[in-house]
């Protein structure tokens, strides 16, 4: 195994769904409470030297500025604050820059998390905010929502390896399964493929029971430098891998609809990075904001060939007690989907994974980890490996 | 060279509105680019000049679009789709007067035009494919 990049050696996570009542900047303090507390020998004000939060939109609450904020908020004045944006990977992008911190040697302990507060918004005005992550003129202008541009390339996937709207559904009842046992999951109840298969349209092939839901939420890590994660756990998780690409903001503008090329790139450098290859991972946490985006994770991660994610799903290699569990957490599609918290999220999933403190989700030793973050139409991909440092 | 009107996605906007579907085409390696950019993705020459294409291509992919963006909900439900254009390039958008099951990946699509102008910014006219 690569030399670490940095350790996590603390996590918080807020329980997820509509948290009527709660700012952001709340939301985001229970995360970080509930990071600090865990972490007994670190004293906020005097040790942490940087803060990174991600999060999508200034619109939810009228608030923009909020670094600072948060930064408040958690009694860390003066430190810097950063506020990173890339969609549904704010926060995957905002442990990149945490990262970069780490490693430049100008920080040892930083704070990084994301938070969204999206429940107070009409679905439609959400709706209307998730889609400005697609491209302006050319998507929005001509009437595609968001969840269309996925649908766009699950029907592309669907004509080209077979895939099916069962196979689809099975990705959502499996998450369901997993939420059910996640205390903090938006939704804890199993569902079966003919609840997602009668839903109601949303983009063809898409039901409502394929999409993410719209929730409030925040997560959070203490992330240090290596060589100081000991003087904080015993038990830290390193961060081994991590890469990041970028491809065109509009779908229309790629030369292959059925993959996801920024999550197959940073994948490909993630991999070389840690020194290990996708049959080392014990449990990965995947973007699957839509059912499909799932599939084509496991295709993109190289859990599979490309267009072979359905027979994994089908086979039940990604479920919990198989033999690759992926999003023990419920995933988005039942953990729920604040968007800027869900990158530190899924690191928070395989930070417990990694410490033995899942609960009933845990996969029994599970050493080495994966988390793939997608911002918009996979316009922004993060891919990172963590393995155990005890 | 200074191209008239500016290889802008205005310009490519107010082209549709005389119903033309306008691209620029490297005068160096002949690549044609849509939407206009002001120099060629490929060879990174500035050196372009406006082309009117055809609009003749067909479907990459498609969805039907049952819950919509607000200021299109009196449309809903709708296809929308990606056509790739006999030059190369593609483009996507809402492909109308058509039944539903007769869209089909492949199939061959033509872009036409609405010229009523939108009363929102950024007040640009829209293309859309039919069959042809």
């Amino acid at each position: 195994m690569a030399k670490p990049l940095a350790s996590i050696v603390s996590a918080g996570v807020t329980r997820f769904g509509v948290r009527e009542g709660l700012y952001a900047r709340e939301l985001f303090v229970e995360a970080a409470r509930e990071a600090f507390d865990a972490c007994p020998n670190l004293s906020p004000k005097k040790d942490i030297d940087g803060l990174f939060v991600g999060m999508m939109s200034e619109s939810y609450e009228h608030q923009a500025h909020v670094a600072p904020m948060i930064a408040d908020w958690l009694e860390l004045l003066p430190v810097p604050a950063f506020r990173t944006e890339a969609a549904c990977a704010s926060s995957g992008v905002a442990m990149r820059c945490a990262l970069y911190a780490i490693q430049s040697g100008m920080h040892d302990v930083v704070v990084v998390g994301g938070v969204e507060k999206m429940t107070n918004l009409r679905t439609a005005d959400v709706t209307e905010i998730l889609g400005m992550a697609s491209d302006y003129p050319f998507e929005q202008w001509h009437g595609i929502s968001f969840p269309g541009i996925f649908a766009m390339m699950a029907t592309a996937h669907m004509a080209r390896y077979g895939t099916t709207e069962e196979q689809l559904a099975k990705v959502a009842v499996k998450n369901h399964e997993n939420g059910a046992l996640n205390p903090k999951a938006h939704f804890q109840k199993r569902i079966t493929i003919d609840d997602v298969l009668s839903s109601r349209v949303v983009a063809w092939p898409l039901k409502l029971y394929d999409c993410s839901p719209i929730s409030d939420g925040a997560s959070c890590l203490v992330v240090t430098a290596p060589k100081l994660a000991r003087k904080f756990t015993d038990s830290p998780v390193h961060i081994v891998g991590s890469a990041q690409a970028q491809d065109t903001i509009g779908l229309y503008e790629r030369e292959d609809v059925t993959s996801m090329n920024v999550t197959k790139i940073a994948a490909k450098k993630a991999y070389e990075m840690a020194g290990i290859g996708a049959e080392r991972i014990d449990v990965a946490e995947v973007h699957d904001c839509f059912t499909i985006a799932e599939i084509m994770a496991y295709e993109a991660l190289n859990f599979c060939k490309p267009g072979q994610g359905g027979t994994l799903i089908d086979d039940g290699i990604t479920s919990l007690g198989g033999k690759k569990p992926v999003n023990t957490s419920g995933g988005l599609k039942a953990k729920g989907h604040p968007v800027g918290a869900t990158g530190t999220a899924q690191a928070c999933e395989i930070y417990l994974q990694l410490t033995a403190q899942a609960g009933k989700r845990q996969v029994s030793g599970a050493e080495i980890g994966l988390t793939q973050n997608v911002g918009g139409s996979a316009s922004t991909g993060v891919v990172q490996i963590y393995c155990r440092g005890d | 060279m200074v191209l008239t009107p500016p290889p802008t996605i205005e310009s490519f906007y107010k082209f549709c509105a005389e119903r033309k579907l306008m691209g620029v085409k490297c005068n160096r390696c002949k690549k044609v680019t849509v939407p206009p950019r002001s120099v060629c993705p490929d060879c990174g020459t500035p050196d372009l000049a406006w082309t009117e294409l055809p609009g003749k291509g067909k479907l990459v992919t498609y969805t039907i679009i049952h819950f919509p963006p607000v200021q299109f909900q009196a449309l809903a439900p709708y296809p929308i789709g990606i056509v790739e254009l006999a030059e190369g390039v593609r483009l996507p958008g809402m492909i109308r007067n058509i039944r539903f099951e007769n869209v089909k990946i492949g199939m061959q699509l033509q872009t036409d035009f609405d010229t009523s102008t939108s009363k929102e910014w950024p007040q640009w006219p829209r293309y859309f494919f039919r069959e042809p």
